[in-house]
């Protein structure tokens, strides 16, 4: 038994002693089960990314025509192939796409398409049709699908304080964990803890109350866990001093600690650009691109970028024309940038947008966003997309075997 | 169930839960005399008018960068006191249970809107009918600018209709899914073109554009308004059993009982959708007082909230803080996630939810202190030690006023800890909460561990 192994299993040991007889099977993985452990990490970005100005179509001259005053200029584009290239604040992606870590899905979206924040992110985060109300996210319900892999809480951890919608299903639910000594530290609470301990049984029946308990119990063993397993692995990567750079590098700990998580979820917000919108995005993009190139290198460096998926979202492009404030306002179909040592088609995955063929302004969806999900679902995460998404989705062939 | 228990549920749902200086009054009355107290203090509607006037658009559309920062501040700011008037609202009327019925609309009608005077006027409308008829309601609601905006009926005209308002009038308003066709949205829609309002906020019906052609909506054929497609959907008995059914799952139990929603149903719909009669079947059904009814239903956040501030008088020197609260817990009050609510119920504990929902209580009443005497450990010492130290930061930061003294006085005397822990929560008292509680040093002490425990979660 190697150091790391001696570790965890002490930790395991000790975080055993303060969790109820009911919850122990829950620890009792064998060692075995945590090699080639997939992850995927989801970045969110808040406000509607304006896609256009991210992956810029500077071979397109209606690109030029509709944004006048805020297209990026072609000597400044810095180009991926004949028509697509990167807005000059990813510089920092370009050295990742050269060596076939990034693949770029154009035109993502889904049929009648919202253009309101909150309804549209829901749509993301629940994996639903625009007309229909899903009170569980798509990776909440891939963790009730109750596959070999997926049976704690903190198989899906969200780097934020708050757990978004996305992260909870009807049985289970991620965990969101900011920082693993905090967490770890408000579950010291003496009074709280000799509530878990010391609960009857009676508490731990099917109804509200037994609930609570169980979920209290969870966070207690899953905070226990991630905290004792956390510590034993120190970044070595160097990350950009931004919140968005923290949280990747909180991600980089807890993967290259070992522990048993198989979906990250972080965001990074202030993308909704009505005004002046080159400045503004162009400071986000580089705080996105700056934290991702860090982070996809620190896991090459580890040996773990074979083992990780990277997949940016946002919940909705923008217009193609820009607005009379030099911004741009709410559209539909956006890119999905992807980031990954398993990339089975790198570059760029599909045609770029058609700036001529337009729906009321706005880009048609070429790929439905489900069909990505149901890749990651079938190819990464080893659970039937129908099981998740409810009807099948075919998916792409973006995974390498 | 003794008659106090009795009441204690009474209040617990109809409410936000018996204060102590109401077990003297209230919790001495016969059931029957607690619930016509309840209708009796919630007789007069009282609207909130903290927000005068829309922001200015104008300053958006035309003004230079200051002045469309001010409209951004001044909404801002008005968002924030709206949010802040219903909640101090809550948290010191007697209409409680006009309150309790308006945030149960709230979800029922969920709608956000940017302008906090349309969101202020539908929260008056929910408040005005909250205990009166549906049908005024529903009515009131669909010509209000806040529903208008927030469904896009402003956009829905003869020869281009937008069906998004008149779906969700169906699938969450009334009858529910699967109780229409396709073809009937497509109809209803046509119906309500033209509904809109004017300048000032003013519904107005705009008969250039309202499709004045036949329809046929529920197999009901004719030239139908939005009225017509209103009074149809409640001529179908399937809306009284939606709306009872929700109604069942708010204030009874989250399990649907077909017997006693059927029983609602009739109720409601032989009632011509009077809401005050509803209520009072459900309250003195004895079904209400069952076991498996009570302290079993998980407070929202705003339930819990409101239920800490009414019990210990708390308030708040800095807003932004309980603004804090409802954002950390996931309920933020003219926020819902989208028009079809909060989905409520476990939805609202995740582990960082519920470790909030643990700590806030003695954030609030004592610096983020529990003080405990059981058999602590040098580990658990020094936790505590610290705690103690951080108090008075963690006051600084909160800034909220509890008034001990009066709760104080109105605990009964001679009453033990294990006593006034079975007051505070409906939820049995555990033994292991028992046996703390009969270690605490004194009987604030007890009441912060009896607020910070899963028990106090539930109603």
């Amino acid at each position: 038994m190697n150091r790391r192994n001696f570790l965890r299993n002490t930790a395991l040991a000790s975080g055993a002693l303060m969790v109820p007889a009911f919850l122990k099977p829950f620890e009792a993985l064998a060692i075995n089960e945590l090699s080639g452990y997939k992850n995927l990490v989801i970045i969110q970005l808040s406000g509607g990314n304006d896609g256009l100005n991210t992956i810029i179509p500077y071979g397109n001259d209606i690109y030029y025509q509709k944004r006048s005053t805020i297209a990026i200029n072609k000597p400044d584009v810095i180009a991926l192939n004949d028509v697509q290239g990167l807005n000059p604040n990813l510089s920092a992606l370009k050295e990742l796409y050269d060596q076939g870590w990034m693949c770029v899905i154009n035109s993502v979206g889904y049929p009648n398409p919202d253009r309101s924040h909150f309804r549209s992110m829901d749509i993301w985060q629940t994996g639903s049709e625009a007309n229909q109300f899903l009170t569980t996210g798509w990776i909440g319900r891939y963790l009730d699908s109750n596959c070999a892999t997926c049976k704690n809480p903190y198989t899906a951890i969200e780097v934020d304080d708050t757990l978004s919608l996305a992260m909870k299903g009807a049985k289970m639910k991620g965990i969101a964990v900011e920082d693993p000594n905090k967490l770890f530290q408000t579950t010291r609470e003496p009074f709280f803890k000799e509530l878990v301990h010391d609960h009857e049984n009676a508490n731990l029946s099917e109804d509200n109350l037994g609930y609570l308990y169980k979920t209290m119990a969870e966070t207690y063993s899953s905070a226990g866990y991630i905290q004792q397993t956390s510590k034993t692995y120190t970044v070595k990567g160097e990350y950009p001093a931004t919140p968005l750079g923290n949280q990747l590098k909180t991600v980089s700990k807890f993967i290259n600690s070992g522990l048993q998580t198989r979906v990250y979820y972080v965001s990074l917000s202030g993308f909704d650009t009505h005004v002046a919108q080159q400045g503004q995005q162009g400071r986000q993009l580089q705080i996105y691109a700056d934290a991702v190139a860090a982070f996809i290198k620190d896991l090459k460096q580890t040996g773990k970028l074979d083992d990780t998926l990277v997949m940016t979202f946002s919940e909705f492009g923008r217009r193609v024309e820009q607005n009379a404030s030099n911004g741009t306002d709410h559209g539909t179909a956006n890119n999905i940038l992807l980031f990954g040592g398993k990339l089975k088609k790198a570059g760029i995955f599909n045609d770029a947008p058609d700036l001529a063929q337009l729906d009321n302004g706005d880009l048609k969806y070429t790929v439905d966003f489900r069909d990505v999900y149901a890749t990651l679902l079938d190819k990464w995460l080893d659970v039937s997309n129908g099981q998740v998404l409810g009807k099948g989705f075919k998916g792409l062939e973006f995974i390498a075997p | 169930m003794d008659n106090l228990l009795q009441v204690k549920h009474l209040y617990a749902r109809a409410g936000f839960g018996l204060r102590f200086d109401e077990k003297s009054t209230a919790g001495n009355l016969s059931v029957k005399h607690a619930i016509a107290g309840l209708f009796k203090t919630s007789e007069n509607p009282q609207p909130i008018t903290i927000v005068k006037d829309n922001a200015d658009y104008s300053m958006l559309v035309k003004g230079d960068k200051e002045q469309k920062k001010q409209f951004m501040q001044l909404q801002r700011q008005q968002e924030k006191d709206l949010n802040m008037a219903w909640l101090n609202f809550m948290s010191t009327t007697d209409a409680v249970l006009r309150e309790k019925m308006t945030l149960f609309w709230h979800n029922h009608f969920a709608c956000r809107s940017r302008q906090s005077e349309f969101a202020q006027q539908l929260n008056n409308i929910q408040r005005q009918h909250a205990l009166g008829n549906f049908r005024e309601l529903v009515l009131e609601v669909s010509k209000s600018p806040a529903m208008i905006q927030f469904l896009n009926n402003q956009q829905n005209r003869k020869g281009h209709p937008n069906e998004n308002f008149a779906r969700e009038l169906m699938e969450l308003f009334t009858i529910g899914r699967g109780n229409y066709t396709e073809q009937d949205v497509k109809e209803s829609a046509r119906a309500f073109t033209g509904w809109g309002f004017d300048k000032d906020g003013k519904f107005i019906t705009r008969p250039f554009q309202h499709d004045n052609g036949e329809k046929t909506f529920l197999g009901k054929t004719g030239n139908l308004t939005g009225e017509d497609i209103i009074n149809r959907l409640l001529e179908q008995k399937q809306t009284a059993i939606f709306i009872s059914t929700k109604l069942y799952k708010y204030l009874v139990n989250e399990v649907p009982n077909p017997a006693h929603i059927a029983a609602m149903a009739d109720v409601f719909y032989h009632g011509n959708y009077e809401i005050k009669p509803l209520l009072e079947f459900v309250f003195t059904a004895p079904w209400f007082y069952n076991l498996q009814n009570t302290g079993n239903l998980v407070k929202s956040p705003v339930e819990f909230l409101v239920g800490l501030n009414r019990q210990f008088y708390i308030s708040y020197q800095r807003p932004e803080v309980l603004l804090q609260f409802q954002k950390v817990l996931g309920q933020v009050l003219f926020y819902p996630p989208n028009v079809a609510g909060w989905p409520g119920g476990r939805n609202w504990i995740d582990s960082s939810s519920l470790m909030y929902r643990l700590k806030i209580p003695s954030t609030i009443l004592n610096g983020g202190l529990i003080d405990f005497t059981g058999k602590a450990d040098p580990e658990e010492e020094a936790y505590i030690a610290a705690t103690r130290n951080q108090q008075q930061q963690v006051n600084a930061r909160v800034q909220a006023q509890v008034d001990w003294d009066k709760l104080m006085e109105t605990i009964p005397a001679g009453i033990n800890n294990q006593q006034i822990a079975a007051f505070l929560l409906q939820p049995p008292v555990s033994k292991t909460l028992a046996a703390e509680l009969g270690n605490a040093p004194d009987i604030k002490t007890a009441i912060i561990q009896t607020v910070s425990t899963p028990e106090y979660q539930l109603c």
